[in-house]
């Protein structure tokens, strides 16, 4: 245990601190526990109504299912935290997942150089929607409601709307197994796991991840301190582009196909995620983990209620009144803190 | 007016009526999307009738299904066009009849195709797959495939209300022979007709109950879905998967076993008859009515007895979307 002296610049009284302290101090601060504490109490819940709930095959059949929302979350996250929105995320990652299925399969190309491309092009997509952002100055609902259609025309003209099969084993290798005790996990969710982390530490440990909070926060005082606002906007959609890339290659590889018709609800599935994961849609706070923890809510709400033989429609009541709820609860938080 | 006068005016009503005469009908198409395969082959149906019986063809989609506003537009502007005829998939089968009421007022003949707007008689006529039909009779199927083992259902549906949805699901109850609500059927789980929906709503289901042996779909990729799903647990040899459409890709997979039987519809037929009926409507003004069903065939490779079927040769001679 540590004494320290006062730092008098700070004026702050920094006395001996518990390793209890110096933990806490790492955690994310109380109002992202808000959706945890959900997510717990959820699957509390199922579990008292299913016995089939708490199984570990269970819960890694939820993580894989909510792969795709998930890593697209990722990206659509990071563009709110800049109170941007991307509508293009799942269009963009559909038009990506066959560029990659159809060049290894059709055109013969080496699946490694395939998949490279598709992340290209989807990574391509996002800077097209950060330049019309920046350089044109263009709200990036209206901009990515183009670049959606945009994407969607591209990917049926390109696929003539017909799904990619006979995939190479590069192509499908994330949805392959490895054992953990009893359950089998594919390599598919540990990388989302691993890119959630990543991007976790980037945000909050970086000096770029402040600055992508501080453009959400206020855009014109960031610009003023002389942060290059324009620059790092476009690079946060394209690196969100590259999310939805890995999103598809993650989709081919769990569901064994190209699907030209993949993608079309994962916009607004996103944004639920990370509302529900208690990120402000008016940019400038929320945490990313919290996300992933609001993609496993809606994921676990549909499995649990599946193995309670409730009918599919109140999976999306449910998930409508606790989206109210969880933007309530950022509002409310809001005006408390100013 | 001189004689040659008379003569030129003569000559040009003579000339105008015989190009009158020639003008090839105009007849629009519109579908519920662009993508869909279903409605891919379809408008190559109605191109390739259109050549034939020498009609001029528009068409027209909605951008997605549910899309009513797009086909509005679409009526519309095909009739100002000059299109006398209008062959329409109605996305939202309600919310489309004020237009095609407004339509059928000039004189336009609207028919419906595959799905039947709701009130049917709203159109001329309704050229379609009777979709309970297509329903019962892989219900059949199933009942006779599956015999005396004690059977554990789950069916993959649409998504609520939508009358495609609903009809095959009802169809395939009443071939089985059960009642909804029955308590052979474990699971039943929403897929929206996608891939990926499918494949999640099948693990979901099997977690409920590993024991599943039989799976109605209501498309074939919902099937795809489920096949992935019960091939990652192990269990895609001893469950029977049905399904209803009939393309391709569906016919390739019953002849793989992957899927045990699939109805085929056959949506180039419903358009060939739609631009036949618009072409002899433009001829001598006789309108199509009344419901052609324009059936539905079970493919299957391992057929039953008592339950008509032909197998994946001819559904793969017959089937749509490459």
């Amino acid at each position: 245990m540590a004494t320290t002296v006062m730092n008098p610049e700070d004026g702050e009284r920094t006395a001996s601190r518990s390793i209890i302290h110096r933990l806490l101090e790492h955690l994310p601060p109380p109002a992202s526990i808000g959706p945890a504490v959900a997510l717990a109490v959820t699957c509390a819940f199922f579990a008292t109504q299913s016995p089939r709930f708490l199984d570990g095959r269970n819960f890694s059949l939820i993580l894989q299912q909510v792969l795709e929302v998930g890593v697209i979350g990722i990206g659509q996250t990071l563009v709110i935290l800049t109170s941007g929105i991307d509508l293009a995320c799942g269009l963009v990652m559909a038009f990506g997942s066959i560029v990659m299925t159809k060049f290894a399969v059709n055109l013969g190309l080496n699946s490694y150089l395939a998949i490279a491309c598709g992340l290209l092009v989807c990574a391509g997509f996002g800077y097209l929607n950060g330049a019309l952002v920046t350089f044109v100055k263009l709200p990036p609902f209206i901009v990515t409601l183009g670049t959606l259609n945009i994407a969607y025309a591209l990917t049926q003209i390109y696929s003539k709307s017909q799904t990619v099969s006979g995939l190479t084993n590069t192509l499908l290798y994330f949805g392959n197994t490895f054992r953990i005790g009893r359950t089998d996990v594919t390599y598919g969710t540990v990388l989302m796991l691993v890119l959630y982390l990543m991007t976790w530490l980037v945000l909050r440990d970086t000096a770029v991840g402040r600055h992508i909070y501080a453009i959400g926060n206020n855009p014109e005082a960031t610009r003023l301190m002389g942060i290059p606002t324009q620059g790092l906007l476009r690079r946060v959609y394209t690196l969100a582009g590259l999310f939805y890339g890995i999103a598809g290659l993650l989709l081919v590889a769990r569901t064994g196909v190209g699907d030209p018709q993949a993608g079309q609800t994962d916009n607004l599935d996103s944004i639920t995620a990370v509302v529900l994961g208690g990120t402000s849609l008016f940019g400038g706070r929320g945490s990313l983990l919290g996300t992933l923890v609001g993609a496993l809510i809606v994921g676990v709400i549909r499995n649990g209620l599946t193995l309670m033989g409730v009918s599919s429609v109140y999976q999306i009541l449910i998930t409508g009144i606790l989206v109210i709820l969880a933007v309530m609860t950022d509002q409310l938080s809001r005006r408390n803190k100013g | 007016m001189n004689k040659s006068g008379i003569g030129l005016v003569a000559l040009l009503l003579v000339t105008g009526l015989a190009v009158r005469a020639n003008e090839k009908p105009i007849i629009g198409l519109i579908t519920k999307t662009d993508s869909n395969p279903f409605f891919v082959k379809m408008k190559q149906g109605a191109e390739q009738a259109a050549n034939k019986d020498g009609a001029t063809l528009m068409s027209a989609a909605g951008k997605f299904d549910g899309d009513n506003a797009t086909q509005v537009t679409a009526i519309e502007n095909m009739e100002t066009a000059g299109a006398k005829t209008i062959l329409i998939t109605p996305s939202d089968t309600k919310a489309i009849v004020p237009a095609i009421e407004k339509a059928r007022k000039s004189g336009v003949m609207v028919i419906a195709l595959d799905t039947p707007t709701d009130p049917r008689n709203a159109t001329d006529a309704l050229f379609a797959t009777n979709n309970f039909t297509a329903g019962e009779l892989i219900g059949e199927y199933a009942k006779k495939a599956m015999g005396d083992k004690p059977v554990k259902i789950a069916t993959l549906d649409l998504a609520p209300g939508i009358t495609v949805g609903v009809l095959r699901h009802n169809g395939f109850l009443q071939g089985f022979g059960i009642k909804e609500g029955d308590p052979h059927i474990v699971c039943s789980q929403d897929t929206r007709g996608d891939q990926a929906k499918g494949q999640t709503a099948m693990e979901n289901c099997l977690q409920k109950d590993p024991d599943i042996n039989l799976v109605y779909t209501i498309n074939e990729p919902a099937a795809f879905g489920a096949y992935q799903a019960l091939k990652a647990a192990g269990k895609e040899k001893n469950v029977m998967v049905v399904s209803i459409d009939g393309g391709c890709p569906g016919v390739k997979a019953v002849q793989e076993g992957e899927i045990a039987a699939t109805s085929q519809q056959y949506p180039l037929k419903m358009a060939a008859m739609g631009v036949n009926a618009g072409v002899q409507f433009a001829k001598d003004g006789k309108k199509a009515s009344g419901y052609v069903d324009t059936g539905v065939n079970l493919i299957t490779d391992k057929p039953e007895s008592g339950v008509p079927s032909k197998s994946t040769k001819f559904g793969l001679a017959e089937c749509w979307g490459g």
